[in-house]
């Protein structure tokens, strides 16, 4: 893996002085959790995944810029049901996430969880959280531990534009903002909540604003630009590390599929001229245009990469697809952890 | 008599009520224009428009305490829960308020109200989206719960909930939306607090509701009886509370024998509180204990193999049937 602080030889304005690998990093890391949902999408659809399955398609510029990004591997990682592209760029095997959506003792969480509860304590993503807006105190909780112990952890946490009108995102604003926590909150405006639209759902459309109530460092982000992101996620959390403080983002983004893999990709709330339309500002696209403008790639590369993914989304499903289902005696095996008394 | 879906029996009972009386309205997240999570409400939103079909935000404690002042005031709010796990975030505002509104203020206000949903396990939701809840309610003094397992209790019940003047927990079940019934023509309701037989047996007692009733008891009940060699009695009491205890001590002082198949975990659940008082009232009659199948005790896992193994399930039928029964 890439860091972001290597000093460039050559400076490109545009891309803020990051060198070449990690450009090139990221646009794989995109790419990887585009395909990876694509094969998601597949995997549904002959019943392979079950349940509810919140696929990212379209919004992966934010967890590339923001968590592949912005923060390193100790920084925390929190979201709610949308979590496969999130996990994966923090560094969650993708293997064990597909292995996992097809309910298999190799998965992250052994078949317990599913695609709504990615977790991986190695990587301090803390899940995929499934009940609206809970995990938005949770996330204020992981950042006060960090403050507690002295660390300098920042804790990331992704909630939809729908999470900010359920009580559990104010209060956790709150005391973030109050008590001074390391926590980045970040709205994936991605316009709807299921079938209902921002307009219908919060009083005011700038859902910024909704962070002057607490005082909170705010900024609205394009989405479909993973530099942006990254360059502006990394502020918020650089200012969470030195000052403790709270900020809370708004990403402008867009989601292609539907809300869950068994609601539909259009209707009522929006057409399906919004979504083609929308797919122009394709945050890959974007990304590979700026690469090849700059000339760090050329179609060539372009084509290599799209087989590089192919292979690993491959080897996510043969993986999956080999490994054991959960043993029925597992059922109580993560019932209670033990107590030494210690 | 029509053949109806039990999602189409619902909003039978919801646009009848409507119609009847103004003061009834319908509030939850998706019910209007998406016509419903689930389609319950299907059609609604064109028929009556956005003043009694209203679209929430993602804000269940908020718009149950809506209901709940509306109630107050003279209204008769329908609060739909997308599913009844989303209702433990407006748990405040049901336990605290809506079910105790009436006695602590006196008789001064009473919260003429319905809160529904589907409850319980579809498959492969996972630990937060798969619950069974109705214990936490029935277990709060004020509310009334009500699990219908047919399309015609359905309509009955919802009508009877809808007209009630405090609280009603209705819980309905996502993988029966689709079932399909015979619900008798014209107005009908059915009362709280009447069980039924749904199947007259003479060496056990069967006690279930809902979908457990309806996808899994009905699916073993003949190929138990038959493998064996017995004959289950099948009541479905239709309201968890009130309970028809009456109905279930006259068929248990018949058959001798009781056993509970429900959903939820075992712990403190519906079933133990009617395990409890049949034995007290039925002591004499029983040959032997109450048996009871539940969940297993653990939050549900996403894995197809785990999930089916702790769910009730055909299996746990046949070896609380053989216990109950002294079979082996
Ligand atoms: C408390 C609660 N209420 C309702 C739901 C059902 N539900 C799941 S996701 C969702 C929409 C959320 O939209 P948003 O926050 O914008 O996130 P997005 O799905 O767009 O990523 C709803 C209503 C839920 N999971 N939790
Ligand atoms: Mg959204």
């Amino acid at each position: 893996m890439s860091t972001t602080s290597a000093a460039p030889k050559k400076q490109h304005s545009r891309l803020f002085g990051l060198p070449k690998e990690t450009l090139l990093d990221w646009y794989d890391d995109m790419l990887l959790v585009r395909r990876f949902e694509e094969k998601c999408a597949q995997l549904y659809g002959m019943g392979k995944i079950m349940g509810f399955c919140h696929l990212y398609n379209g919004q992966e510029a934010i967890s590339t810029g923001a968590v592949k990004g912005a923060i390193t591997k100790d920084d925390y990682v929190i979201t709610a049901y949308r979590d496969h592209g999130l996990a994966i760029s923090k560094g969650v095997d993708p293997k064990p996430i597909m292995a996992e959506l097809l309910g298999k003792v190799t998965g992250t969480t052994r078949g317990q969880g599913g695609s709504m509860h990615i977790f991986d304590k190695e990587t301090n993503f803390l899940g995929g959280h499934a009940i609206v807006g809970s995990h938005i105190p949770i996330a204020a909780g992981a950042a006060f531990a960090s403050k507690y112990k002295g660390e300098k952890r920042v804790c990331l946490c992704f909630m939809g534009d729908g999470a900010t009108n359920i009580g559990a995102f104010h209060e956790g604003l709150n005391l973030a903002a109050l008590w001074k926590l390391p926590v980045v909150f970040i709205i994936e405006n991605n316009r709807y909540s299921m079938g209902t639209s921002v307009r219908r759902s919060s009083a005011v459309e700038e859902l910024i604003k909704k962070g002057l109530g607490y005082d909170l460092r705010t900024e609205v982000i394009d989405g479909f630009n993973v530099l942006e992101v990254y360059t502006k996620v990394k502020a918020a959390v650089d200012h969470a590390r030195e000052t403790y403080e709270p900020s809370l983002l708004e990403i402008r983004t867009y989601r292609y599929r539907g809300h869950s893999m068994s609601d539909p990709i259009h209707g009522h709330y929006r057409t399906k001229e919004e979504v083609e339309e929308q797919k122009k500002y394709d945050p890959i696209s974007v990304f590979a245009e700026i690469l090849k403008a700059e000339k760090l790639v050329d179609e060539e590369w372009l084509d290599e990469a799209e087989k590089r993914i192919k292979a690993i989304v491959e080897e996510c499903v043969t993986f999956a697809e080999n490994s054991p289902e959960p043993p029925l005696e597992n059922l109580y095996d993560v019932y209670y952890k033990e107590s030494n008394g210690e | 008599m029509p053949t109806v879906s039990l999602r189409e029996a619902l909003n039978q009972a919801i646009d009848e009520e409507m119609a009847r009386d103004e003061r009834v309205f319908l509030m939850g997240e998706e019910v209007a224009e998406y016509n419903g999570a689930y389609k319950v409400s299907q059609g609604l939103l064109a028929k009556w428009g956005p003043r009694r079909i209203i679209d929430t935000p993602i804000a269940e404690a908020g718009f149950a305490g809506i209901g709940i002042g509306a109630a107050m005031c003279g209204l008769r709010p329908i609060v739909e829960f997308m599913t009844w796990n989303f209702s433990l975030v407006a748990y405040d505002q049901i336990a605290n308020h809506a079910a105790k509104m009436y006695s602590m203020t006196g008789g001064h206000f009473n919260v003429p109200m319905v809160f529904r949903g589907p409850g319980g396990a579809a498959h492969g939701l996972g630990a937060t989206h798969s619950q069974a809840l109705e214990s936490i309610y029935a277990h709060i003094p004020g509310l009334k719960v009500v699990m219908p397992s047919t399309c015609k209790d359905a309509k009955g019940l919802l009508k009877t909930a809808i007209r009630d003047e405090n609280p009603v927990i209705f819980i309905e079940s996502e993988v029966m939306y689709g079932d399909k019934g015979e619900i008798p023509e014209g107005e009908y309701t059915i009362p709280f607090g009447v069980g039924e037989v749904k199947k007259e047996g003479k060496d056990v007692t069967l006690v279930s509701w809902s979908k457990v009733l309806a996808h899994i008891v009905w699916k073993s009940v003949e190929k138990l009886e038959e493998e064996l060699g017995i004959s289950i009695e099948v009541i479905d009491p239709r309201t968890i509370k009130p309970m028809d205890y009456d109905l279930i001590v006259e068929s248990v002082k018949k058959t001798n024998r009781l056993l509970i198949v429900e959903e939820g975990w075992p712990f403190a659940s519906v079933g133990a509180q009617l395990s409890d008082e049949i034995t007290r009232r039925a002591f004499d009659y029983l040959d032997a204990p109450v048996e009871r199948v539940n969940q297993e005790d653990v939050p549900l896992p996403y894995a197809k193999a785990l999930e089916k193994h702790s769910l009730p399930n055909i299996d746990k039928i046949r070896t609380g049937l053989k216990k109950v029964l002294y079979i082996d």
